[in-house]
Parts: structure tokens; sequence; C-alpha cells
């Protein structure tokens, strides 16, 4: 009885958060990152509140980006070095079955996690709680697309021994528009304009990787593996 | 059609690593029932035959086909039908020998925890079912991979070094593992340095560096 790609979906989905709850502390490092940056920032600048407003924006989405940043290299590198990758890629599912569904166990436990602790960095940085709804589904938005596009950047780097230098240097280009239109998002709502223009733009960059990037990763994946 | 639609063929195989010529056109056949014996000196290209043969690397030339049909162009056909062990017992030494199993195996073919461990219980390693992998010595590691092998019933089976780490009982489970399989129609090809007591038929495969 062969197995479908779904069912080999969930399997691996289920894999991988046993996998991470194994490991709490890796599955804290990002987290307590983000908090940190997130809470050094201010105490730094000693800004009063209205300024502090005013600089929130970016400090969440550069702290955000940066702590999923930290977490990417692991997203195939650890299976790539004890050999399980090489059994999940002989498994008969394709390649890219393989892919999406590491790629969303990961974004489950880095950026949906992220965005989950996000209201109370908000509230640190002085978010009016009238714009959490929006920094939420901006952040949800950016992190997913970072993962995609980490997915490509782990994939082309696995075979490298100071890979997770090269994956920053890949990925951040790529990920200065979610920067850009997360921060803008996230301002505008705390400013009480319309959001509408970079959300749209946030998800039409999320629709994008989510379709092309798992064929690139996939793809990536064969030639390093090679 | 060839002899070859029986089993598995290799086709005048080049491989380059770097400026190293590291496989210079083999070619070899292995039918049903039959066992491949690779051996040669460190170097020599045993491993990487093993890759080429199992679809992870690209030979720069030549053609490897499973039933008379390219395993690049078939692949998902052919990896279903396909047991790969490689040298490290890529194992998780988070999970348990039995999620181990269960992840790896259960994207090949729907089975039953029961039939996993039965498949522990073969290569005698079913009391390590519920420790996780990384408390496990070098030994019992290669014998929850041998039992992944088994679970998953496939008709071709590429095993690296299969005795390494192995105590005498555990050797002569090994071979016992690979007569059964071939008695029962199955085929595979074994990188081994030492000789192959087996009873089967056994075909061997010398590589030069």
């Amino acid at each position: 009885m062969t197995v479908g790609a779904w069912e080999a979906f969930w399997l691996i989905v289920e894999r991988e958060m046993r996998l991470s709850f194994r490991r709490p502390e890796q599955l804290l490092q990002p987290l307590v990152f983000f908090l940190i940056v997130t809470t050094l920032f201010p105490l730094g600048l000693s800004l009063q509140l209205s300024q502090l407003r005013d600089v929130a924006p970016g400090v969440l989405w550069v702290a955000a980006l940066l702590s999923s940043l930290l977490s990417l290299d692991s997203l195939f590198k650890s299976d790539a070095d004890d050999g399980t990758l090489e059994q999940l890629v002989l498994s008969g599912q394709g390649l890219t079955i393989i892919v999406v569904a590491k790629t969303v166990a990961h974004w489950l436990v880095t950026g949906l996690a992220l965005v989950l602790v996000s209201p109370i960095v908000g509230t640190a940085l002085g978010i009016p709680t009238s714009a959490f709804a929006t920094m939420l589904l901006s952040l949800a938005l950016g992190t997913l697309t970072l993962s995609w596009l980490g997915a490509i950047g782990a994939g082309l780097t696995i075979g490298l021994r100071r890979g997770n230098v090269l994956l920053s240097l890949i990925v951040l280009p790529l990920a200065t528009p979610l920067l850009i239109f997360g921060a803008a998002a996230t301002e505008r709502a705390i400013s009480g304009t319309s959001t509408a223009g970079a959300l749209y733009f946030l998800a039409a960059l999320c629709v994008l990787t989510c379709t092309l990037a798992p064929f690139a990763a996939a793809a990536a994946l064969r030639i390093t593996l090679e | 059609m060839n002899m070859s639609t029986g089993g598995l063929s290799v086709d005048k195989i080049h491989v380059w690593r770097g400026d190293r010529h590291v496989l210079q056109g083999v070619s070899t056949q292995i039918s049903r029932g039959e066992l491949l014996h690779v051996s040669g000196p460190n170097g020599a290209g045993k491993t990487t035959l093993l890759r080429v043969i199992s679809g992870l690397l690209r030979p720069e030339q030549g053609l490897v086909t499973w039933l008379g049909r390219s395993i690049i162009q078939h692949r998902a056909d052919y990896q279903a039908a396909l047991a790969y062990a490689a040298h490290e017992p890529a194992l998780k030494g988070d999970l348990t020998a039995l999620e181990n199993l269960h992840f790896s195996v259960g994207l090949k073919r729907r089975c039953k925890p029961q039939e996993l461990r039965g498949a522990l219980e073969r290569t005698g390693v079913a009391a390590c079912a519920d420790l996780p992998a990384r408390v496990l010595s070098a030994g019992q590691r290669r014998r929850v991979s041998l039992a992944r092998v088994v679970a998953m019933q496939a008709s071709v089976w590429l095993l690296d070094e299969p005795y390494a780490n192995l105590d005498a009982a555990g050797s002569e489970l090994v071979s016992e593992l690979l007569q059964a399989h071939v008695a029962a129609g199955g085929l595979g090809l074994v990188v081994a340095h030492r000789d192959l007591a087996l009873t089967c038929h056994v075909r061997r495969l010398e590589l030069n560096s």
C-alpha cells in the first residue's frame, strides 16, 4: 500500500513537531532573541513614549526578521548531518512535498510562535492595541514568506560548512520588501490610516513565495545533495 | 528487450569528483534473487556507486535502469521498491527507535506499530524500541537501521557496510537477512570489505582506484 502525498505531508509535519518539542531550547532561542532585542532597544534609546511609538514598527520588524533568520539554518541542516535527509529524499515521496511539509512545520514552531508573542512586545514598545490586528496579520504573512525564502537559501547552503553566513546573504536582500511593507503596515495602523496597500503587498509576496519557493527549494536540495 | 528487464542494470557509469574520475565506466547487472558484493580499497568509489544506483547522485554519463526503465525518469516507482542504508545509520537521536522507523517507513508504505516492533525484534533490538536513538550503541543503531530496511519490504536493498559495528551474532544476522531477502526473490547490492559467507548466489564487483 503506497502512501499518498497528503498523508506523507502530515507525517513529516508530525515528525518535525515532535523533534522540535524534544529540543525546547532550540524552539525558544529565536523567541528569546526577539524579546531581548525589542526590550533592549527602548532602554538604549531612552525615548519618550511618543517617540518610541515612531520607531516601534521598525524595531519590531527588524527584530522579527533577524530572529526568524536565526532559526532558518536548521531547516534542512540537522537532517543532512545525520543522514535522515537522504532517507527522506529516497522515500518515494516528491521532494516538493517534503520541502513544503518541513517549511510549514518550521513556520509553525518559529514564525507562528513569534506572531503569538508579538502582542507582549507590542505593548512594551507602546503600540496601541487598536493596531494589534494589523501587526499580527502582517507578521504572520511576513514570517511565512521569510520561511519560504529561507527554504530556498537553506536548500542551497546545506552542503557548506559556514552555510549560515551565506544563507543570511542570500535571504536578507530578498527579505527587504517584507521589512518595508511590514513596518509600513504597522506604522499606518498606529497612526490610524489605511493599511490595505501594504498588507496587500505582503499577501502578494506571501502567495508568490508559497507557490514558487517549494519548487525552487526542492531543486536546490536536489543539486546540493549530489 | 535485453536481459536487464527483470532487475537492476548499470550501464557504463562515469562519475567525476572535481578532477578525479571516480567511476570509470562501471557496468553491472543484478537480477532478481541475486546479490552483488561490491568491494575495493578505500576511495575506490564504492559508496559513490551506491549513491548513483540509489538515484541520489546523477552520473555524468551512463544509465541505471530498474525493470528496464531509467531510475531518474521513473523515480517514484523505483524509490517505492528501494531500501537504502547508508554507512551512517541515519537515525534521529531525539526520536525513539520505533518513532524513527515510523517516520521513515511510514512514508513508503502504511504499516502498523506491531509490524515495526516485529522488525526491531527480528534484528534483536526489540528492547530498545522505546529508547531515544541517541542513547543506543553504534551496534544497536546499526541494527535499528537494518530493521528499517526489513520493515520497508522493498525488493531492492542497497546496503553500505552493513557489517560495520556489529558483533559476531550481528554479522550472522545480516547474512541471514540477506539470504532470506534473496530467497524471497529480492535483489541487493552490498558494499563490504569482508567476504560475504553466504549460501545464495553472490556476484562480485571489484572496484579499483
